[in-house]
């Protein structure tokens, strides 16, 4: 059995690394569903000054064609100017690259960025694209056939869990 | 029992020919898929690149500008190409059947057919013959149903009034005549909505309307009171000439929504119109331009509807 590192502790751990970083243009967006909680922590602990983005990359995903829309998306929120912003892209888990791509592709259509740095909590390998994360909580192995992901209990923490990959 | 012909065998949402028949959960789907797509209408690229490559046909036997032109923003901000054939002015003049119509443009790689025909049935006939990767969404077919245009009502009111629970809708006019109300009536009391209610009069309304769950009003002022909603129907004018109608100004007197009729409903009743309007028919200007009024947001919220629709269909 895999030992999974703590969430809360990965959480506070990337918030004292990104803390010097943070400038007037700095911007973040979380990623749905766990990208996004991971965010919701990490804004109000680094007192950025703009508004925090929530994006949905549904009808930006590569598999659509194979998938479908299986998932009824969430609405894509950037309630500040992408143009010339240094946004930090925050998602739970990197594995393929195939959402950070699309996430990409997705912020690309709302302005220019002046930079991108990718934020994420576990980095289990298995890239499919050239795409690296710049802040990285913690590096997992994950056993073939199971999947990693973030959790939220009822009180608001988070915690990794492994499950299978076909009970998704 | 034979299979909706809507759906896949996973139960998922293959074709849009009617609200009747759709699950609930299908009809959330939409909505919620609408809203999503509500935001990227709203930014300053309005394109996703979801259906890329995939060819629309919008094919439309009957007139249409709104709709057909709502559809084709639709396909194009989904990156879908987008072909309009007028049939009224086409082969169907020079005898093709219906069948051969489509077949001929499944032959030039068509992935979703938007239909508008005025026999009933007719997007039911072309989705029972297309192959399994087309996709046939109707846009309103001769009394029967107009699918999307119930949708977009339907997103208009959750937009406004938040839920259906609790909800007074009523639907004022020419029932008889109209695909959008029928559609909406079946959107309504599949999400929920406690009283659905249809005024006009005893000829412009169906025998047995009330088997579909409403309450019947021929008094409009009585059928108004305490209404969260109040959807008008436009009163075609060749109603006119089948002696179901005495006059305009007749019609306009008891069934036309003046600001004095809507100040029965609640104070903050929304009122809708599928357009094209009749103004000084069956609403007067007061309103339509109104504060109540949500006539031209209608037709954005339409746009992400329809985007919803197609994306939702193509994947399945």
């Amino acid at each position: 059995m895999t030992r999974l590192p703590e969430a809360e502790r990965l959480c506070e751990q990337l918030a004292a690394e990104l803390r010097p970083r943070i400038g007037p243009k700095s911007a973040m967006v979380g990623l749905y569903t766990g990208g996004a909680w991971l965010a919701e922590r990490l804004h109000p602990m680094l007192g950025l000054k703009t508004p925090l983005g929530l994006m949905d990359i549904a009808f930006y995903r590569d598999d659509y064609a194979a998938r479908g829309l299986k998932h009824d998306p969430k609405r894509t929120k950037i309630p500040f100017d992408v143009n010339g912003s240094e946004l930090l892209l925050v998602d739970d888990v990197l594995y393929s690259g195939r959402t950070v791509r699309a996430a990409m592709n997705e912020l690309f259509d709302y302005g220019r960025p002046a930079s991108i740095s990718l934020v994420v909590l576990v980095d289990r390998g298995g890239r499919q694209l050239p795409i690296c994360a710049q802040h990285v909580g913690a590096r997992v192995e994950v056993p073939p056939g199971m999947r990693l992901a973030l959790k939220k209990q009822d009180s608001g923490t988070l915690t990794l869990a492994l499950e299978s990959e076909r009970a998704t | 029992m034979q299979r909706n012909p809507q759906l896949n065998e996973k139960g998922e949402l293959q074709h849009l020919l009617s609200i009747e028949g759709l699950p609930r959960e299908i009809l959330l789907q939409i909505l919620d898929t609408a809203e999503s797509f509500a935001g990227v209408t709203e930014r300053e690229v309005k394109k996703v690149p979801l259906l890329r490559g995939k060819s629309v046909f919008n094919l439309f036997f009957e007139p249409s500008t709104r709709t057909r032109t709502t559809f084709e923003i639709a396909a194009k901000r989904l990156s879908a190409d987008v072909i309009n054939l007028n049939i009224t002015v086409s082969s169907a003049t020079k005898g093709e059947s219906l069948l051969d119509t489509v077949a001929n443009l499944s032959a030039m790689q068509a992935d979703i057919f938007v239909v508008r025909h005025e026999s009933s049935g007719a997007p039911f006939l072309i989705a029972r013959h297309v192959k399994p990767h087309e996709h046939v969404i109707n846009a309103g077919d001769g009394r029967h149903s107009h699918p999307t245009q119930g949708l977009l009502d339907l997103f208009t009111i959750r937009h406004y009034k938040k839920d259906f629970s609790g909800l007074t809708v009523a639907i004022v006019g020419d029932v008889l005549h109209s695909r959008v109300a029928r559609s909406l009536i079946h959107g309504l009391t599949t999400l929920g909505a406690p009283e659905v209610r249809v005024i006009g009069p005893q000829t412009l309304l169906p025998a047995g309307v009330e088997a579909l769950g409403v309450r019947v009003f021929h008094d409009m002022r009585e059928g108004l009171a305490d209404c969260d909603v109040v959807v008008m129907l436009r009163l075609q004018n060749e109603r006119m000439r089948g002696a179901l109608l005495p006059s305009a100004q007749e019609y306009f007197k008891h069934y036309g929504l003046t600001a004095d009729k809507l100040a029965l409903a609640k104070r903050d009743a929304i009122v809708m119109h599928p357009g094209p309007m009749n103004r000084g028919v069956e609403i007067d200007s007061t309103v339509a331009d109104g504060p109540h009024s949500v006539i031209l947001p209608q037709v954005t919220f339409g746009i992400a509807v329809r985007m919803a629709v197609m994306s939702i269909v193509a994947g399945n």
